[in-house]
């Protein structure tokens, strides 16, 4: 199965050529995308620095979840909004980005940690609310946080280089991974 | 000699010169850039949310202001250090770039305003009236500042 038909219906439609074409559009919608980060991954980066013991030892995880949680899910949507609008503007070119996959593997790692810890990790947080140094399992999901979202926004950086676009000579390795067709790789 | 003639020495440095002609030098510090830009973003919200009154509220903003220092002093010499070696590699086409000079202006004033201004003021207590409007003045600074910074790459 592949999206390409899709992401190639995708980019013929008017909205995306204009907003393609557009002198300030884009580059305002990712400078958003960008400055968004303070507030995503800024509230991120502070619970999960609570989480490993290393800052706001004396605020209880529950209060950090409470009200700080709350601003990590509008900097979710504001990065959702504009990542969509971002891809909608150039679908083909970021569907066989190998960049671009791999930013969406690791947002996926990403989710899956956020829902594992909201489902398993944080089951009992009422016995170690307050502790300075919260348990194991509580750490581990703080470094994975951590590292993918660490990946998501080094990748995410990386989409804007052609290092690896399906228009240059690869190896047959980075065409199948960018599901790079064939007849386009040759040209 | 002109700031032109600066910069343009600037761009001929020895570490302006190993980026250029690197392929994934620029790309490397950029990405370290904004990892540094995330962390700045957490350490300063985490004060500023507290001040607009939508925060931590167990702990005083002074209090939060000792916490995030490390951070905060950190991410700033994380970018900092990886701003410089960026600046340097494509000096003149920063001295051309008008987001430039907005993101350097907002930069410092946003250095002197946090550590001379912000701090202080909170660590000898003020009302929620002035807690308000420091904590939004520092949003509006360094939100200016990342915007600033990510257009001069669309110069």
């Amino acid at each position: 199965m592949t999206l390409l038909p899709f992401c190639e219906w995708l980019a013929a439609t008017k909205w995306s050529i204009a907003l393609h074409e557009s002198f300030y559009m884009y580059p305002l919608i990712e400078s958003t995308h960008v400055v968004a980060l303070f507030l995503f991954a800024g509230t991120i980066v502070m619970v999960d620095l609570r989480l490993l013991g290393l800052a706001f030892r004396e605020v209880a995880v529950s209060e950090i979840n409470a009200r700080i949680l709350p601003w990590t899910i509008v900097g979710a949507v504001v990065m959702i909004l504009t990542g969509v609008l971002l891809f909608y503007a150039i679908p083909v070119r970021s569907y066989q980005s190998l960049w671009f996959r791999f930013k969406v593997v690791f947002l996926l790692v990403a989710a899956i940690n956020v829902w594992m810890f909201h489902r398993r990790v944080a089951k009992n947080r009422e016995v170690w609310d307050a502790d300075e140094r919260p348990p194991r399992a509580a750490r581990a999901s703080a470094v994975v946080s951590l590292s993918m979202w660490a990946g998501v926004i080094v990748f995410g950086r990386m989409i804007a280089y052609n290092w690896f676009d399906c228009d240059r000579p690869q190896s047959e390795f980075v065409y199948w991974l960018s599901g790079c067709i064939v007849e386009l790789a040759d040209a | 000699m002109s700031w032109l003639d600066v910069f343009e020495s600037l761009e001929q440095s020895g570490i302006g010169l190993v980026i250029r002609e690197s392929l994934w030098l620029f790309p490397a510090f950029e990405a370290v850039h904004l990892l540094g830009l995330s962390v700045l973003g957490g350490s300063l919200l985490m004060v500023d949310l507290r001040l607009l009154g939508v925060g931590i509220r167990s702990r005083t903003p002074a209090q939060l202001v000792r916490t995030v220092r490390p951070w905060l002093v950190g991410s700033l010499l994380i970018l900092i250090g990886t701003g410089v070696p960026l600046f340097l590699s494509e000096a003149v086409k920063c001295y051309y770039s008008f987001s430039f000079w907005v993101k350097m202006s907002a930069l410092g004033i946003g250095l002197l305003y946090t550590f001379l201004i912000k701090h202080p003021v909170i660590r000898r207590g003020t009302g929620s009236g002035v807690q308000a409007l420091i904590g939004m003045l520092s949003l509006a600074v360094w939100l200016t500042v990342a915007g600033a910074g990510r257009w001069i790459g669309f110069s």
